[in-house]
């Protein structure tokens, strides 16, 4: 079809970071419906809470000290996952793999704490509805922190081989970090409910 | 780093060899492990509609022995416990495993091909949504199978549903169910949406976007942000049912409301759900037989729009017999009547379309047509129930069975039937016997009319849903002995329809890449389209693009890899080309990933360890699903 004008892109590159690249949005789209379902179990919360006249209906509110090692902990992991994904971004793949082994660790350090806070919410989820709602709320959350953590040991892994030079690792590398951020964003509300809520 | 010099280019190839070399690329392989391995959206969307119309056939027989059982009045074909598990299954099936199953599929299988790419966002997770969808839906029916079926309503009020009033599995296995069909619907809307959003061809601007395609991209995020409510609460349903905790227990602070609230969250949304992507197939339908474009193509795109935006105002308005508060009350009244704005717009230049342009009576058309006079009705009886003095008095009886299958068998499975009349030809490359087409129409236009319509005055004389049988002296039964007959006729419809697919398969007269002469890209290709879709991505610069003088694009790319899987990403807004990224290669992963997905929500209905031991295999198959392996792709 001679008359047809051609539009010659053999020039483009084969991979982008950010919102250029198909994977980003992907990984935007997960988290608004994880998003979606964590505001639903808060709202669920309150509901409940509004449903009863005391709160947290008859046990005492979790202790504080895990918890809040563990969200100051979550905070800080956002300044070396902020370098990685720039390290990333700039292809500096050494800095990367130190970067995801720091990352890597950080996050199992995060499970253990993670663990304790269960230990001490002081309710049992079967004890009345206001145990299952934390312990629901906690137990999401946990979802998410479990499945990036082994995400990114995997990444980290796989980083360390041939693979870790291509241009769309890296990408995969930036995604896990904006998937982290969020983990870590989601968190502070989850945490205000569980622990600052049955204190008011 | 870039590595444009690499791989070979389709630049200057001539067409038998770029033929060849992007069959070679994009083909599955042959076998069984081929079979499971595809990951084109075009095998999956076929075999994700086969599968829902399957279980449209399931719930279409549940309701006919339902129809047999109340044809007479003490009738005793089935009893009070199977009529539980009948109209609980029926309803769950149509809703989770038909409508909205059967309304991505169609995205799957067209959005690819009407946006002018070579293959679906994520085509894994796609994959891996119809492995998860086929195992839901296998399980509950077999579940069924062992006088294990649903029994709560498709709706599972708890406390009906609770440990106390229903024990046994039941409805364990289907809160599972719905764990499975939404993670499934999850993930094909975010496959669908980054197809949208990241590989249109270039020139396709948001205004140029097909109105179907449209259609699914606001559905899908409906889906975004409804289906996490019904996951969450029939999460906690099965929690409270096996592992002891009191969400909906007021004994120990709990509250049945919260469940409604949850489900209505989603079960409001899910009529758009289902019904916009119905509008969306008679905005594809009407411009090719009217052969005028649609009228008021941004009046449509907004009431989309407005459509899915509201579709979250509206979920209290199924509780209002629940006694809320009565400001709320009027609030949700009002809103509930504001949604038929958008939808009287659409339906408004539907008819501007036809009456602009010249229609052209085929069989889609006369669906489509079937379609906006049910839907009408069915959108006057749904405003006479938003009104609260009146859901009161109609709420729970026949009336309201009546206007729901009015809204979704109107609504969604008419539009539907008239879209399969006019992609049939795409897929499979041959037409539909449009003889048996009319017949088809004429039949399920009366005899849904005669099954259904009866079924408001049923209401209104008194006769309550979900009752197995009733007394001669109600005096309901002539009434019911005609819709049973009208049921039964109107299911024996759908035979027509199955005979004239099966058939048309091998003897249709073949159709060629444009059969309608329509204007979207699906058309631009050979029908049934090659594995890599089109040969050359067109450029374009109309929202029908066919349409221009000489019926082709206005133009196509070069510089595409063809000895690898490769995509053209184009920008957000304006469709500009941006980046050439690899698209994933078959494999068998996904499918393994579902096997255990699927073996770690089914284990969980009889023990909560389940989800310990699953998280293993899970995460074996997950890793084996991303790692590299060394294709071109991967690199
Ligand atoms: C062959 C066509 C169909 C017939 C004859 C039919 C008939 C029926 C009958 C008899 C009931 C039960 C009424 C009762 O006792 O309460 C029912 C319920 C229902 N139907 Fe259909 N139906 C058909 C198609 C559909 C379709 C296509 C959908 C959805 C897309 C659908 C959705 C429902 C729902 C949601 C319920 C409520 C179930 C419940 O009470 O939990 N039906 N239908
Ligand atoms: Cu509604």
């Amino acid at each position: 079809m001679p008359d047809r004008p051609d539009l010659d892109l053999s020039h483009l590159p084969t991979a982008g970071f950010g919102s250029r690249s198909a994977i980003t949005w992907g990984t935007y789209g997960f988290i608004l419906l994880e998003a979606t379902g964590f505001a639903l179990a808060i709202g669920a919360y309150f509901y409940l809470q509004s449903r009863s006249s005391e709160w947290p209906l008859g046990v005492i509110p979790p202790d504080l000290e895990p918890g809040t090692i563990l969200t100051l902990a979550m905070l800080a992991s956002l300044v070396p996952n902020h370098f990685i994904k720039a390290f990333a971004r700039n292809h500096r793949v050494q800095a990367v793999r130190l970067g995801l082994v720091l990352m890597s660790v950080v996050g199992v350090a995060l499970l253990v704490i993670r663990a304790l806070e269960f230990a001490v919410l002081n309710v049992r989820w079967d004890t009345n509805a206001y145990g299952s709602i934390i312990w629901l709320l906690l137990a999401l959350h946990t979802l998410h922190l479990l499945t990036d953590v082994a995400d990114t040991i995997v990444l980290t892994a796989l980083i360390f081989t041939r693979h870790g030079h291509k241009k769309r690792r890296l990408g995969d590398v930036e995604d896990n970090g904006v998937y982290w951020d969020f983990v870590v964003w989601s968190w502070l509300p989850i945490y205000a409910v569980i622990y600052w809520v049955p204190r008011w | 780093m870039s590595s444009s010099d690499e791989g070979l280019r389709d630049t200057g190839l001539d067409s038998v060899r770029l033929h060849d070399w992007l069959s070679r690329t994009w083909d599955h392989k042959r076998g069984l492990v081929g079979w499971f391995s595809t990951v084109d959206h075009k095998v999956i969307g076929r075999r994700y509609i086969i599968t829902a119309l399957f279980f449209l056939a399931l719930g279409g027989l549940a309701a006919a022995i339902m129809r047999l059982q109340l044809a007479r009045p003490e009738n005793t074909i089935v009893g009070p416990d199977l009529y539980n598990q009948l109209f609980s299954m029926h309803g769950t099936t149509m809703m989770f495993l038909f409508a909205v199953p059967v309304m991505e599929a169609f995205a799957i299988y067209l959005v690819p091909l009407m946006v002018g790419t070579r293959a679906i966002a994520f085509p894994r997770l796609n994959a891996f949504s119809y492995y998860v969808f086929l195992m839901g839906g296998l399980m509950m029916w077999i579940a069924f199978a062992f006088n294990t079926g649903a029994e709560a309503g498709w709706f599972s009020y708890v406390p009906l549903a609770g440990p106390e009033f229903s024990p046994g599995k039941r409805t364990d296995f289907w809160a599972q169910m719905i764990t499975f069909t939404e993670v499934a619907a999850l993930s094909v809307a975010v496959v669908v949406i980054v197809t949208v959003f990241k590989q249109r061809a270039p020139g396709m601007t948001l205004n140029r976007i097909p109105l179907f395609v449209w259609s699914e991209l606001v559905t899908s995020f409906v889906v975004l942000f409804a289906m996490p409510a019904v996951m969450m609460a029939s999460t906690m349903l099965i929690l409270d049912r096996l592992v002891g905790t009191h969400f909906f227990n007021p004994a120990e602070g709990g509250d049945a409301l919260l469940w409604q609230h949850l489900f209505w969250f989603f079960g409001h949304p899910e009529v758009y759900i289902i019904f916009l992507p119905a509008t969306g197939m008679v905005s594809a339908i009407l411009p090719a037989f009217t052969r005028c474009p649609v009228f008021g193509y941004t009046a449509i795109v907004l009431s989309l729009i407005a459509t899915g935006f509201l579709a979250f105002g509206l979920w209290v308005h199924h509780m209002f017999v629940a006694g809320l508060p009565q400001l709320g009350s009027s609030f949700f009244t009002a809103s509930s009547m504001v949604i038929a704005i958008p939808s009287g717009i659409q339906i408004f230049c539907w008819i501007a379309t036809l009456w602009l342009g010249s229609p052209v009576y085929r069989t889609p058309l006369l669906f489509v047509l079937g379609f906006i006079v049910i839907f009408v009705l069915g959108g006057l009886t749904g405003v006479m129930a938003a009104a609260v003095p009146i859901d009161a008095q109609i709420h729970d009886s026949y009336f309201i069975v009546a206007h729901f299958h009015y809204v979704l068998v109107g609504g969604a499975v008419f539009p539907l039937v008239g879209a399969i009349y006019y992609w049939y030809p795409k897929a499979t490359g041959r037409m539909m016997s449009e003889r048996l087409g009319r017949w088809h129409f004429a039949l399920a236009f009366i005899t849904f009319n005669a099954a259904f319509f009866p079924m408001h005055i049923l209401g209104l004389a008194g006769m309550p849903r979900r009752v197995y049988t009733y007394p001669a002296e109600a005096g309901w039964s002539a009434m019911n002995l005609v819709v049973s007959l009208a049921s039964l006729a109107f299911a024996f419809s759908f035979v027509l329809l199955a005979w004239n697919m099966m058939r048309s398969l091998r003897h249709g007269t073949p159709a060629g890449p444009n059969p309608w002469t329509a204007g979207t890209l699906e058309w631009a290709t050979p029908s049934p389209p090659p594995p890599y879709n089109f040969a050359r991505i067109p450029v374009i610069d109309n929202v029908e693009p066919l349409w221009r003088g000489n019926g082709s694009p206005a133009g196509e790319v070069s510089g595409l890899r063809v000895d690898a899987r490769e995509l053209l990403v184009t920008t957000l807004t304006e469709a500009m080309p941006d980046l050439r990224e690899p698209s994933p290669a078959d494999s068998i992963w996904p499918l393994l990933a579902a096997v255990a997905v699927g073996a770690t929500f089914f284990g969980s209905i009889f023990t909560p360890w389940a989800v310990i031991w699953g998280l293993g295999p899970v995460a074996v198959t997950l890793i084996g699903w991303f790692w590299p392996k060394g294709a071109p792709e991967d690199e």
